[in-house]
């Protein structure tokens, strides 16, 4: 774990540099194409408007909307690469910095992230998803524990037809956020899934239990000895010993305190010697701006305090404690 | 219409409620059962790694040789032993190989021997596998036992004949779920 000081002096000594640097170049961009696409395609909603206004009476608003929409497009093709660099540089030149500075064995890849198959593998959402999307990935190993996490970006369609049979596809999320895959420190075979319990909130445990009983897509629930565990999640599993044998009385409290510190709902799951972890996140992370100044201290801290919380875990779960006869 | 009626709610009232009833006390004692059972098959498999650890040990350690002799012959008395005396018997052989592992700190070299180092990890796995294996148990008995306390299922309980079952005891030292790490140094 890196103190506070320690990040103060990494954040001026490196970082900054770089962001004051790459910033110019942000502002290049937006003078070159950015503000040049904002414009026309304020001028092509405009152009609309008036379209609309005078109620289709001439066709002229609605050609110079085609026309502004193009100019917009051409805009943005012309700087789409540089525009990308500027996104991969500052990816690199920053985020990763700030990876490597968390600590030097992790490596950070912008274009990977955790595949499909992976997040499929861990059960935690059953819904299956129509679009996937990962990206910012980063990977290695702290101590004894190798570890992977990327954004993850999951999504399903509905297709609706209304009366006249224009059919319209909207797209619901099902997970966004940071999904983090660990080794864990024991052998187990079966899985197991714990989920922020909404059922004993709302209802109470007695009815709560009863409710969560009948989540019948889940397998078992697991009744667990700690109360205030059990208030905050509900836990499913094919083996009542195994789950145990993971969840013991110290790991329990170790994810309340996670879950505290970090003030995120959280789902975990254990399959086949591994722990899935994924933490909510309304935002993308991890992106540079483009319309305001990038040498912005509290979006690096941000960025930070998420990487320092996600790797964090293994400390936190006291992953690297590998007693039991798993290396 | 009305007789159809009378007859439907004698049907439910008496025959499928009991029947349902009935069938949930029944699986709950069985899982109740079952759970103890493999509570049972850890503890044997832990006295399966008895013999190998006293015969790794027994060359290194110079003054523990009384306790050796003893965890030995109480393992032997365990495995024929009724489930009552067996508790107990436990016991005893936790706290003996307890006292050994904190002993095994004065010897290096045995601290180092990748045989005893096997054995280590695997009885402090064993160790975890028989703390839920309990720990499943009493979930599974406060299951029970709630289910036949409450109304109406306890009226069918009496008739059962099912009585409240005891909860295991889990010892102070496995509620605290005690850093084997730090006792060992690895």
């Amino acid at each position: 774990m890196k103190t506070k000081i320690e990040f103060k002096r990494f954040l001026d000594t490196q970082l900054f540099p770089k962001l004051i640097a790459l910033d110019e170049d942000r502002k290049y961009l937006l003078k070159k194409y950015l503000i040049p696409v904002a414009i026309f395609v304020v001028l092509a909603v405009l152009s609309f408007v008036v379209f609309m206004l005078i109620q289709g009476s001439s066709q002229i608003p609605l050609v110079a909307m085609f026309i502004f929409v193009i100019i917009a497009v051409i805009f943005y093709f012309s700087g789409k690469s540089e525009i990308n660099l500027y996104k991969y540089r500052f990816k690199t030149e920053i985020i990763g910095k700030l990876v490597s500075f968390i600590d030097e064995s992790l490596k950070y890849v912008p274009n990977a992230g955790i595949l499909e198959h992976e997040y499929l593998m861990s059960n935690l959402f059953l819904k299956d998803p129509d679009r996937f999307h990962s990206e910012d990935l980063v990977q290695g190993k702290l101590g004894k524990t190798e570890i992977k996490f990327s954004e993850v970006h999951s999504e399903y369609k509905t297709q609706t037809t209304d009366s006249k049979g224009v059919s319209k596809t909207e797209w619901h999320t099902i997970f966004k956020g940071i999904f983090f895959i660990a080794d864990f420190n024991k052998e187990f075979i079966t899985n197991t899934v714990i989920l922020p319990d909404i059922a004993e909130k709302f209802f109470g445990s007695f009815l709560g239990s009863k409710f969560q009983k009948m989540n019948f897509s889940r397998g078992q629930l697991i009744k667990l000895e700690n109360p205030e565990f059990e208030k905050e999640f509900a836990v499913y599993g094919n083996d009542q010993i195994e789950a145990r044998y993971i969840l013991t009385p110290d790991l329990m409290e170790r994810i309340l305190k996670f879950k505290k510190e970090s003030k995120k709902e959280l789902y975990i799951s254990f399959l086949a010697s591994k722990m899935y972890v994924a933490i909510p996140y309304k935002e993308n992370l991890f992106e540079p701006k483009y319309f305001k100044t990038i040498i912005d201290k509290q979006m690096i801290i941000k960025y930070f305090e998420i990487l320092q919380l996600v790797t964090g875990i293994v400390e936190e779960f006291n992953l690297n404690t590998r007693i039991w006869g798993k290396n | 219409m009305g007789m159809l009626l009378i007859l439907g709610l004698i049907f439910f009232f008496v025959i499928l409620i009991p029947i349902i009833i009935y069938n949930s006390l029944i699986s709950k004692r069985n899982m109740v059962d079952n759970a103890f059972a493999s509570i049972d098959t850890m503890l044997k498999k832990r006295y399966d790694l008895i013999p190998n650890l006293v015969n790794t040990v027994k060359t290194y350690m110079k003054h523990e040789h009384d306790t050796l002799t003893e965890i030995t012959r109480l393992r032997a008395k365990a495995m024929n032993a009724s489930p009552d005396e067996q508790a107990d018997l436990d016991k005893k052989i936790t706290g003996l190989m307890r006292g050994i592992m904190v002993a095994v700190e004065n010897y290096p070299e045995l601290k180092a021997n990748e045989n005893f180092m096997h054995l280590q990890a695997s009885l402090n796995n064993i160790e975890e596998q028989i703390a839920a294996a309990r720990r499943a148990y009493n979930a599974a008995v406060t299951e029970f036992n709630t289910s036949i306390q409450i109304f109406p299922n306890s009226i069918f309980a009496g008739m059962m004949g099912l009585k409240p079952k005891k909860l295991f005891e889990i010892p102070p030292e496995e509620r605290k779920n005690v850093d084997v790490g730090s006792l060992f140094n690895s």
